[in-house]
């Protein structure tokens, strides 16, 4: 049953705001088709009405579909944070005139999300202060993500046109220092990635500063578009490559939605607790680059033991320590290894000390805390205007994580918390992280003790998963759908899904778009960091530039699934 | 939608804090006291660690290397028969299915009547190999499976491209240094006959049982 209109709708021109209902709607979540004159003002009272308070955007995309008469599509995803609901909204654009106007008024998050539906499919926002190429070169010609750019094509840039940093501050007349713009990056020890921060600094202070990313952009949706549903998989353990296991799990699972199957219990048990495992690896991560930039390094080495002896568990399933692509679609690459039971349960016993060690060295710790209490602090509120999600959102204060609030896989059958922090500054993101790692092991433990449930590790349907290799051997049955998969690749019905996962640093949505060829026509990541980092400039205004390291960590901010 | 009441609360009261409430600090820890506990912490591992009281977490790579699993994806290998003629038939599925676009096959005839092709040129280009074993489900012979070999280094891009000679090295590979392949040790006992008429590089290495995976942590 569809929910509810809000009653403000009535207020809206007939035929501007149609949900789309009946067959051929997309069945995963709430969808209008709104006619872009009025997209601002029904995005303001989507905002501020309390019938919705879709207080949360989720991200904005463009979609291109070359044989429709309005050839583009922005798509926004909005997310209501008291309700729980979910909303898409479409608006359809001409190809002739592909402008519409800039939510940024009412979400700041749109800011980059607009820049990058700019740059893939040249779709203009009006009223946007900066809308230039985000993830491609200032040189760049045309629009990637156009289903009439050739995935084939190279590019020479060349220096003559090279981004320019826009640093804007009012100057200030007290000031006894001469403003001086420096670089961080983009390849600098802290960034722990390839991006540029440009700072304008009076003394120490930094009055102003903007980002350059999209060094690493590495087309993975373009491509996605050439390769069959299977291929994609080892594309996405390149996003968050600190967790990529969950990565494969959203994938996964956004595409067996759209497929209409359910996987095996075995499977969902074994991704739920390697899921865990990797937030662990991930928060790990997150707080030993912290630290280690603020100078303390002994944490990092009892850090990365536990990550190391995780990567072990990873690699005896799979075979791949970082990159581990161990799911498929319907379940998992390999039965899991038999003495995966008893290197779980000993890495529950191994993490616990490591983890109690460096609160011990760490928590109290007057050195640490000067330089994290209170820095680059954000309230909630701000924090859920843009686009915040995972443990920066929980450390603001907002209790939102999707493991609880549209529960998956076995998150509904353990008893775990989710944590919530008041500070919002980079102290408390870390001490989010360290509760969460406990919470993890806890579901862990849980799962663990429930024993691995019995049956196969993958979906029994030849259309989805390979048969078992002596079967492809000895019946010709079987041989024929090994063969048809991979020449043809899964496939999938035509229809769109938006399947998403708690990932180690936010929601991470994977938005699928099938048209029953075989090939993805579309596959959209939202990558949880992306808005995180985007109000990066306005964290770190006014504080000093050690404290730009000092943040850097603990925003979690992973280049390979900011910029894909 | 499901939504725990618990976890969101209901609309009308104010969800997202406008106020910051940050950590304050306590006296103890305004004079810098639990430090203390932080220097126990970093001398208990000290002493651990110098009187070996404790496994040594750190591997001495690369005289002493980190025991994979035999499932490791590494180098390929390209299997073959008796004979000493690769077991692919050039059916092309592994290149299909590789995500990286990285393997190329030139078929031809083959010599033996009772297989039609063989692959005249196999290069896998192992700077664009992802490692994602793709080629390995892909392969309907068990013509292509991995080691544990993850030493790779090239003077030049050239030389990455690796061909047929150096990927049909079996013997020069020992037996336990095998990685993802359909089946795994564990597996073996139900395998085994299957096995030893159809892959005659596991046979060997069965003659000299694997490590199990148990040993690899
Ligand atoms: S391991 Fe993956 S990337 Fe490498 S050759 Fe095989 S299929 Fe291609
Ligand atoms: S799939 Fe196997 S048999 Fe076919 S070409 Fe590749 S290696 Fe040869």
């Amino acid at each position: 049953m569809p929910p509810e209109l809000p009653s403000f709708l009535a207020r809206f021109p007939a035929g501007s705001v149609v949900p789309q209902t009946g067959a051929g709607a997309p069945v995963d979540q709430e969808t209008w088709v709104v006619r872009r004159e009025v997209l601002l003002d029904l995005c303001r009272e989507l905002h501020a009405s309390r019938e919705t308070r879709f207080d949360l955007l989720l991200e904005i995309f463009g979609m291109d579909y070359p044989e429709r008469e309005q050839r583009f599509e922005a798509v926004y995803h909005l997310y209501s944070i008291p309700n729980g609901r979910r909303l898409r909204l479409k608006v359809p654009l001409a190809a002739s005139d592909p402008t519409l106007p800039s939510v940024i008024p009412v979400w700041k998050a749109a800011d980059w999300f607009e820049r990058e539906a700019f740059d893939m499919f040249g779709l203009v926002f009006d009223g946007h202060p900066n809308l230039r190429r985000i993830l491609t070169h200032e040189a760049f010609q045309g629009h990637a993500l156009r289903k009439d750019y050739d995935a084939a094509k190279r590019w020479i840039l060349t220096e003559d046109k090279i981004w320019q940093p826009r640093l804007e501050a009012p100057e200030r007349g007290d000031s006894m220092f001469e403003r001086m713009t420096i670089n961080l990056g983009p390849s600098h020890p802290a960034t722990h990635g390839t991006f540029r921060i440009v700072a304008l600094v009076d003394g120490e202070e930094i009055v102003a500063s903007e980002i350059e990313i999209g060094y690493l952009h590495r087309c993975m949706e373009k491509m996605s578009e050439t390769h069959t549903w299977q291929q994609v998989i080892p594309y996405t353990d390149r996003l968050n490559y600190c967790s990529s296991f969950i990565n494969n799990v959203g994938y996964c699972r956004s595409v067996e939605q759209l497929l209409g199957i359910e996987v095996p219990p075995r499977a969902v048990w074994a991704r739920t607790i390697l899921s865990e495992f990797s937030r662990i690896m991930d928060h790990v991560v997150a707080n030993g680059s912290t630290l280690v930039d603020c100078g303390a390094l002994t944490n990092f080495w009892y850090f990365y033991q536990c990550r190391e002896e995780i990567y072990g568990l990873l690699e005896s399933l799979c075979g791949a320590r970082l990159t581990v692509s161990a799911c498929r679609i319907g379940g998992l690459l390999a039965d899991l290894p038999p003495d995966f039971v008893e290197r779980s349960r000993r890495l529950l016993e191994t993490i616990p000390p490591l983890i109690s060690d460096v609160e011990t060295l760490i928590d109290k710790n007057r050195i640490f805390l000067d330089r994290a209490v209170g820095v680059a602090a954000i309230n909630g509120e701000e924090a859920v205007n843009w686009g915040y999600t995972g443990p920066c959102l929980r450390a603001s204060g907002v209790g939102l994580d999707a493991r609880k609030a549209h529960p998956y896989d076995l998150y509904d059958t353990v008893e775990w918390e989710v944590p919530v922090l008041r500070g919002g500054d980079v102290y408390d993101r870390y001490r989010l992280r360290m509760l969460e790692i406990r919470q993890s092991l806890s579901i862990i433990r849980q799962l663990l003790d429930r024993g691995v449930p019995e049956g196969p590790f993958v979906i029994d349907d030849p259309h989805v998963a390979l048969p078992p290799k002596d079967a492809c051997y000895n019946q010709m049955e079987s041989m024929i759908y090994h063969f048809k998969l991979i020449m043809d690749g899964i496939q999938v019905p035509p229809g769109e899904n938006y399947g998403f996962v708690e990932g180690a640093n936010g929601e991470l949505g994977f938005y699928c778009v099938s048209d029953g060829s075989g090939k993805p026509y579309r596959v959209r990541v939202r990558p949880p960091c992306f808005p995180i980092f985007s109000s990066f400039p306005t964290l770190i205004r006014g504080h000093g530039v050690s404290d730009v390291v000092a943040t850097l960590g603990g925003l979690n901010v992973i280049a390979g699934e900011l910029e894909r | 939608m499901t939504v725990d009441p618990k976890a969101l609360r209901l609309p009308g009261v104010q969800v997202h804090p406008t106020t910051l409430e940050p950590r304050r600090m306590t006296l103890a820890e305004r004079l810098y006291l639990p430090l203390l506990a932080g220097m126990m912490v970093t001398i208990r591992h000290f002493f651990l660690n110098i009187f070996r009281f404790k496994k040594k977490v750190t591997i001495e790579y690369p005289e002493e290397r980190r025991a994979y699993s035999h499932r490791y994806r590494g180098h390929h290998i390209l299997t073959t028969r008796p004979d000493g003629s690769p077991r692919c038939v050039a059916c092309f599925l592994c290149a299909t299915n590789c995500p990286a676009d990285c393997i190329h096959i030139e078929a031809g005839e083959s010599p033996d009547v009772n297989i039609e092709k063989y692959p005249v040129v196999y290069e896998i280009d192992m700077l664009r190999c992802v490692f994602c074993g793709y080629c390995v489900d892909a392969c309907p012979e068990e013509a292509i499976i991995m080691s544990n070999n993850h030493d790779m280094a090239f003077y030049s891009r050239e030389q990455s491209i690796v061909g047929k000679a150096d990927l049909m090295k079996p013997f020069t590979i020992s037996p336990d240094r095998l990685g993802y392949r359909p089946y795994y040790p564990e597996e073996d006992a139900r395998h085994a006959e299957m096995r030893r008429q159809a892959f005659d590089l596991v046979a060997a290495a069965r003659a000299k049982p694997p490590a199990r995976d148990a040993a690899a942590s």
